[in-house]
Formats: C-alpha cells, structure tokens, sequence
C-alpha cells in the first residue's frame, strides 16, 4: 500500500445532516455525523437496520443532497455550503446490496462499460483490460457468459471489477455479500482484500454481518440507531494478510464479541423506538 | 495402449453437425420428443370434431345454416371453388397480400412512431405529463369509432385502413415501451452513472435494453391487434382484403368463403406473431440464455 495511489480518496465527512421528508413530519436520518477515513482504508460501517448507513453511502455516492455539513475527498468539496449535492462518480463507484451487473451485457462487457462510455478507452482497449482484470480475479471462464448465467458469487466479483476498471479512489459497498452463502462469502473476502491490496482505493463498506465487518475493516465504525452518527469506532489492529486462519483466533474472537455487544446495545434502542412509534 | 478403446477415435462427423446445428433446430427437436407436439394435434382434432358434430353430425338448431367443416375444407381445396375463392384461385393470394401489406406498413409507423414516443414517456416525466393524459382519453375509443374521421382526413381506400390499423398498434406498441423503461431497475441507472455513463449512453446502453423484452411484448400484441383493426376497417372500405372477403361473402351469402376468410386471418395472423417472437428473441439473446438456465 505504498503505491502513490494509496494517497488518494481520504474522507472527511463534519457535522452531516440528512432530513428526510415522512409522514409525521421530518425524519432525521443523519443527525450531525462526523467521521474521518483514510486514503486506501477499508472502514466498515456496521449499526441497526434503517440507522441511515445506506443515507451516509446515498451522500458520498451523490444520490441525493444533504441538508447541513460537508463532505470533502481529499481536501476538495464534494458536497456542503453552497454546493448540496455531489456530482456522481466515476471517482466513486457504489456496488450495489442486490447487484447491478447489466444482465443484457456479458460479464466482460459489463466489466469495460466504465471506460468505453467515458470515452477514456478505445472498445477494444477497454475490453482487453478488462478481460485481464477478470482473468486475474479468477474469472476467465466467465468473460462471454451473461450474468444471468454466472454464480451468484463470480458475479458480485465480476461487479467489484466492473468497478475498479474506472480506477476510482472510493469504493462505496452496500452490503454487497448480503445474499451470499457463508461458504461463498469467505471466498469473496479474501477476493475483496486482494484486490484491495493491489488497487488500494478507500472502502467505505456497509454491513450488517459483524463477522465481516472485523475480518475487512482497518477500523469498524459502529453507528447509533436512527439518526446515524458514530458511536464508537473500533480499530481492528490485526495486520494483512488476513485469511480465514484468523477467524479462529482470540484476539479477532474478542472483537467480534465487542463489536456485537455494542451493535447489540443501539438495535434494541432501535427496537424500543420503535415500538414506541407505532 | 495405442489401440485401448480410449484411444478409438470417435468419428467426426455427428459432433461436427450437432455443433453446426443452427439453435432453432435444436430446439425444434426438444418440442418434438416433448408430448407437446401431440396435445396440439388433438387440440385441434377436437376442436374440427366439435365443429363437424354441431353442423354436420347433430345439425344442431342454430346450427343447421352454418357451412361444415366438409363443406369448408373441399371449397378451400377446390380448384374450381363454387364461389371463386380457394388455394387454387390468384385472388385468394391477392387477399392476403393486399391484407399483409396493410398490416405491415400499419405496424411499421406504429412502431417506428410507438417505440420512441413510449420510450420518452418513460424516461421524461415532463413528457409525460404533457402526452399521457392525451393518450390515455384517445386510447378506448374503439377503432370503428374512428372510421368517419379517418375517411374525412384520408383520400382513396387505402390511406383510411392503413391509418385505422395504425392507431390501435401505436398506442399498444407505446404503452408496453413505456412499461418497459419503467419497470428498469433503478439501481442499473444508478449503476451507470456512477461509472460515468451520460444521457446518452445511458439512453443506449441501459434504458433501450433494459426496455426491449417489454418493448417486443407490446410489438406482439401490436401486430395481433393490427390485425383486429385492419378487418374492422376492411369490411368499411377498400376493395380486397381478407377482412372485404367475409364482409362480401356475408351479403353474397357465399358462407364457406367466409370461414375460408376467418380461418386464413387466424393463420396469417399467428404466422406475423410468431416472427415478431422470433426476431425479439433473435435480439435478446441474453434473455433467452437466462430462462433457459432457469429451465423455463
């Protein structure tokens, strides 16, 4: 990660608010969250469902605008004062919960489509890059398969390339192993740190699966229940490379365990809200 | 082992010609081994039998004026048909032909007009503003209705019917493209966007695909009711046409010619759906790859 690129795509989100519209009045989604990430760090964002993790992504990603705050990618704005809502990518890709693989394009079209339509590669260089970044991700069996024909895990693989074609410094995950079996899914971690390790981009990676959230974040940053800002921010101290060895060591044990006690903590306040609403 | 049955070589040529098979014929092969093939013949064996047993067979009270099933098939195949109309006589082609012309140019401005519209419908919400409530008040006025308007504005005998068979394609052929564009997940235009996809290559690669599976649905229902429209507006004007067929064989109570006519309509007609299928799928081979996988 000493690559000139492992510089780029830091974060810093200050005092965000997001205030969404609901039927009894405003909901407050994001109440004035400030979370710093840096350059090529995998930060994994874990806290109850519907906390407003996917709000914080929807911002970065420039989906939709944000109300107060800023966000600002390497010291430049990308959205705050004056200036609302981010332009979208391509220096930030989202893959997305329930894939968005283009089922009308083979897995190695989908995987040149980033390039090719911003025009920075010809068809043909495009396509063979991408053939390339496919076969070196396992994937060259599948390069004129269409992904309705793919597995469900080469798929979210051949998506995560689609992603890294574009080189961008951000990659925003939203849960992106959530229907995979757990079997697929440890394959799919150690595919993610590997890539990872060898095109360091920053992840700003949204899970609910605390297990995964350990084994790839440098830090797992645990939300509260609606609204969303940092509660606690755990740094997992456990050097790469990580393999599956790990998962059954005490040390990674026992932050599995802290981190679900404190997940634990917000999601039954997030429970009793709830139920209190209705 | 040079000679162990390993090492036999398998001879070229079966592997070679299954593989050259073109896919259509392998599937071809598939619905023949399948009991499908045979429950269609009976299908239709009853549904002649029942036919036969109404008119000719029982001669049912309200059947007894209707022409037989005999009586249909021997003028159909007749070389000299007692009321001018068989395989055997040109006009019977002309029919058809003059028939299909319409149908083809009909569904041909639908759809160069249809698709786009619909695909804008979808896409631009202020366009749709503008232009669906309009379609939706001209869309149940049934194509009759539209026959004195549509001989006022059109000259001579063919410009009305093409126009007639027209109006009811376009507006099946927008609405299904509408549906298609909505009915795209969002996530794939997020998606696109985000690895910096603009309007247009939006438009190219991820609307009009996503759209093309509901865009083919509407071109097959278009052409079936083309063919609907196009009969409504023959037997008003014009001078051939199957549709001008059983409207003269009515008044010239010439009736098997008119079972001649409507069976040939229903011929002619699944023949132009089943292209249309077959080009949609021809289009979207990924479509095609997907379901079958999934074993439907």
């Amino acid at each position: 990660m000493t690559a000139p690129d492992a510089a780029r795509g830091a974060i810093r989100i200050h005092d965000l608010v997001k205030v969404y519209p609901g039927r009894d009045g405003q909901v407050l989604a994001v109440d004035h969250c400030s979370l710093d990430i840096a350059a090529g760090e995998i930060c994994a964002v874990v806290g109850p469902s519907g906390c407003g993790k996917t709000t914080l992504l929807a911002a970065l990603a420039g989906f939709h605008g944000i109300d107060s705050g800023s966000i600002h990618v390497d010291g430049h704005l990308l959205c705050g004062p004056g200036k609302p809502r981010a332009e979208v990518g391509p220096d930030r890709v989202v893959v997305f919960q329930n894939g968005a693989l283009f089922p009308w394009k083979t897995n190695l079209e989908n995987v040149a489509f980033g390039p090719i339509v911003q025009g920075k590669m010809s068809r043909r260089e495009a396509l063979d890059k991408a053939a390339a970044l496919l076969d070196e991700a396992g994937l060259g069996d599948a390069l004129h398969a269409f992904p309705g024909e793919t597995s469900s895990g080469a798929r979210r693989r051949v998506e995560i390339a689609r992603a890294l074609m574009t080189d961008p410094t951000i990659l925003l995950l939203d849960e992106p192993f959530r229907a995979l079996d757990a079997l697929t899914k440890s394959v799919m971690h150690e595919a993610l740190l590997e890539a990872h390790a060898r095109r360091p981009a920053t992840l700003f990676f949204i899970t609910h699966d605390l297990n995964e959230a350990v084994f790839l974040g440098h830090r797992v940053v645990i939300m509260t229940a609606r609204p969303c800002r940092p509660k606690h921010i755990l740094e997992v101290d456990i050097p790469p490379p990580r393999t599956q060895a790990l998962v059954t060591e005490p040390r990674y044990r026992a932050l599995v365990q802290e981190v679900a006690a404190l997940v634990h903590e917000e999601a039954r306040r997030a429970f009793e809200a709830n139920d209190r609403e209705h | 082992m040079p000679d162990g049955p390993r090492q036999q070589p398998t001879p070229a040529w079966p592997r070679s010609l299954a593989d050259a098979a073109p896919e259509w014929l392998w599937h071809a092969a598939a619905w023949l081994r399948s009991p499908a093939p045979y429950r269609m013949l009976i299908g239709y064996a009853l549904a002649l039998g029942a036919w036969y047993t109404c008119v000719d067979g029982l001669a049912l009270p309200r059947f007894e004026d209707l022409p037989g099933v005999v009586d249909v098939f021997r003028e159909w195949t007749s070389a000299a048909p007692s009321f001018g109309l068989s395989l055997h006589t040109p006009v019977y082609y002309e029919h058809i032909l003059t028939s299909l012309r319409r149908v083809g140019l009909a569904f041909a401005l639908a759809t160069a007009l249809g698709v786009p519209v619909g695909l804008l419908l979808g896409a631009s919400p202020r366009f749709r503003d503008y232009v669906f409530p309009v379609l939706e008040v001209l869309r149940p006025i049934p194509i009759l209705a539209w026959v004195p308007l549509a001989i006022i504005i059109f000259d001579g005998a063919e410009s009305p019917v093409v126009f007639l068979t027209f109006l009811a394609s376009f507006f099946a052929t927008a609405l299904n493209a509408q549906l298609g564009v909505r009915s795209i997940d969002p996530d794939f235009l997020l998606a696109a966007r985000c690895l910096g996809a603009g309007k247009l290559a939006i438009f190219w690669h991820v609307i009009l695909p996503g759209a093309l599976p509901s865009i083919f649905t509407g071109l097959e229902l278009s052409v079936g009711v083309a063919w609907f429209s196009l009969v409504a507006a023959e037997m008003v004007s014009g001078q051939f046409g199957l549709g001008y067929v059983i409207n003269t064989s009515f008044t010239m109570v010439q009736y098997p010619t008119i079972v001649i006519g409507m069976l040939t309509l229903g011929i002619v007609g699944h023949a132009t759906s089943a292209a249309v299928r077959l080009l949609g799928r021809s289009f979207m081979g990924w479509r095609a790859r997907a379901l079958r996988l999934e074993g439907a």
